[in-house]
């Protein structure tokens, strides 16, 4: 059941440029709350429309997200401190399955790495083997890989410019872990490119795949239709807030 | 504590809050926040005759106190609606407003009737939706095809019929008073106000339709205007919506000439939203000693 309440800010720190991890004293929210979904932020008084960000990590009675600023609205998160109060709605959404048999490897590019470090960490408390594939676009944009170094039993780094890691985006050592063994699951977040050829590679190598899909949402409890995406070979929408963010790889309609 | 009942268009409600169309679905997901039978009543999500996907993505983008919405009445048809949400929707003892929009004015006519039959309170003619290139809006701009669509929907209807009218004309008082005329029951005002907005980055509008529905509380000075006005031009009764976040707005809206009010974008900051209004006016009356909130409607007091 989703809370709607005002909750402290207990810490918060950049990873990156314009890249924040905010933790929240939320315990409603915290103990209720699945790998893949999110929560629905307040940023002012001015802006009716809520953010939805997803959740990276859950602990006790704290929940932390890390989101990149990029409107007038994540300015505004950015600039409150440790010790103020944010208006949350959550948790919300369908998140990753957790009833896999096998290794899981999740895979995250540039911010979508930080809905995959609680995915991993929830796979790995289910006793799976986790792999973790990260891509980001340099060095500089490179986040949480001692979070998923210390959870993980491999960790692989990507980035485009070849400065951190491997060369390349995630494709190349993803191809090599399913040509290497079966796994029981592929998990991912990030760019909807980057998202369709984890898709088709999960595809051919007939894995079980699960995306978390990025729209711009209303309500974010569903009613609202707003973030509907053609899903099902294009027979019907999906909410991507209340059906997903989390989808079967196999549902999405790459093209709609 | 005050009286919140209302006798609408010949139908009792247990109090004067409603949910605006096309913002809450048809109830089952803020079903899961609150018992809806707090409500007034609820206007379901804006149904056709067909099945309809809606516009591409993105679909909504913010305002400075507000939202633009494109989403085109995406709604599973009226039959699925019946078969499917309206038994859902009974189990609450609350109001159901059927909202219906057709391609043309037979249309409107046929979707009546089934409502009618399957046992709605009311039936909301949308003749003023911005987002969709048939039907829509082309109908509630014109006074002569809204009251053509109203003589329609009251030829095969059993309910009452409130025509809901669109903002985005010369004088609304004319279009409400075609729908009088034409044998409406209430009307209900306003839906959005057509906006767009510009990526100044990319320079290509934000909503993918390009233009959308202007909603949320930067409209509300516009919508208590405009109920006054039409609360002047006719003496049917009015649902007024648009804008309204607190008891104190819907207090506005009725002192303006709302009989009844609905609360629309609200509710996607605050899942209760609508009870938070019908508190807030429960509030406002007891502080002012007023028995009932009838005793608002119309209220205001002209310089």
């Amino acid at each position: 059941m989703p809370t709607q309440a005002i909750y402290t800010i207990s810490d918060m720190r950049n990873l990156a440029e314009d890249v924040i991890s905010m933790t929240f004293i939320a315990p409603e929210i915290a103990r209720s709350a699945a790998a893949g979904q999110f929560i629905h932020i307040k940023c002012g008084h001015s802006r009716p429309l809520r953010r939805p960000i997803s959740i990276s990590d859950v602990s006790g009675d704290k929940l932390t997200v890390i989101f990149e600023v990029r409107g007038a609205g994540t300015r505004w998160l950015a600039s409150r401190d440790i010790g103020r109060k944010v208006d949350i709605l959550g948790p919300l959404g369908h998140g990753f399955g957790d009833t896999f048999s096998g290794g899981i490897i999740v895979v995250g590019g540039g911010i979508g790495a930080a809905p995959m470090l609680f995915a991993a960490k929830a796979a790995k408390r289910k006793a799976h083997s986790v792999t973790a594939v990260l891509g980001f676009r340099s060095q500089a944009n490179v986040i949480l890989t001692d979070e998923f170094d210390a959870v993980c039993d491999g960790l692989v780094t990507t980035t485009d410019d070849g400065t951190a890691g491997l060369r390349g985006n995630v494709s190349a050592p993803l191809e090599e872990l399913l040509n290497t063994k079966k796994y029981g699951a592929v998990l991912a977040c990030g760019p909807k490119p980057m998202l369709r050829a984890v898709a088709e590679m999960c595809a051919i190598h007939k894995i079980h795949c699960e995306i978390s899909l990025e729209e711009r949402m209303g309500c974010g409890v569903g009613a609202c239709l707003v973030c509907a995406c053609l899903m099902h070979n294009g027979e019907r929408m999906s909410r991507v807030c209340k059906d997903g963010p989390v989808f079967d790889a196999k549902e999405v309609v790459w093209n709609g | 504590m005050a009286d919140l009942h209302v006798s609408f268009a010949g139908i009792a409600f247990k109090n004067p809050v409603l949910t605006a169309s096309g913002t809450f679905g048809f109830g089952r997901e803020y079903g899961e926040y609150y018992d809806l039978s707090e409500l007034g009543g609820v206007c379901v999500k804006g149904l056709t005759a067909a099945p309809r996907l809606g516009n591409p993505a993105p679909r909504i983008a913010e305002t400075a106190m507000g939202m633009l919405n494109s989403v085109g009445l995406q709604n599973p048809g009226v039959d699925e609606f019946i078969r499917a949400e309206l038994p859902f929707l009974r189990r609450y003892d609350t109001r159901v407003i059927a909202n219906i929009s057709g391609n043309t004015v037979s249309e409107y006519g046929e979707m009546a009737a089934k409502l009618s039959d399957a046992g709605v309170d009311i039936i909301e003619v949308n003749v003023s939706c911005p987002n969709v290139h048939a039907g829509g809006m082309q109908f509630g701009t014109d006074p002569r095809a809204v009251a053509e669509v109203t003589r329609e929907v009251r030829r095969n209807s059993r309910v009452p019929v409130m025509i809901k009218l669109s903002p985005n004309v010369t004088d609304i008082a004319e279009i409400a008073r075609a729908a009088e005329g034409a044998g409406a029951d209430a009307v209900s005002l306003i839906n959005t106000l057509l906006g767009m907005k510009i990526d100044v980055n990319t320079r290509k509008p934000v909503l993918a339709n390009n233009t959308g529905g202007l909603s949320g509380a930067a409209v509300l000075p516009v919508a208590v205007k405009m109920v006054w006005q039409v609360r002047n031009a006719v003496s049917i009764p009015i649902l007024g919506m648009g804008g309204i976040f607190t008891g104190e707005d819907a207090v506005e809206m009725l002192l303006a000439g709302a009989d009844m009010v609905a609360v629309g974008t609200a509710n996607f900051t605050y899942p209760d939203a609508p009870l938070r209004v019908r508190d807030g006016i429960a509030k406002y009356l007891d502080a002012k000693k007023i028995r009932s909130v009838t005793e608002l409607s119309g209220a205001v007091e002209m310089h």
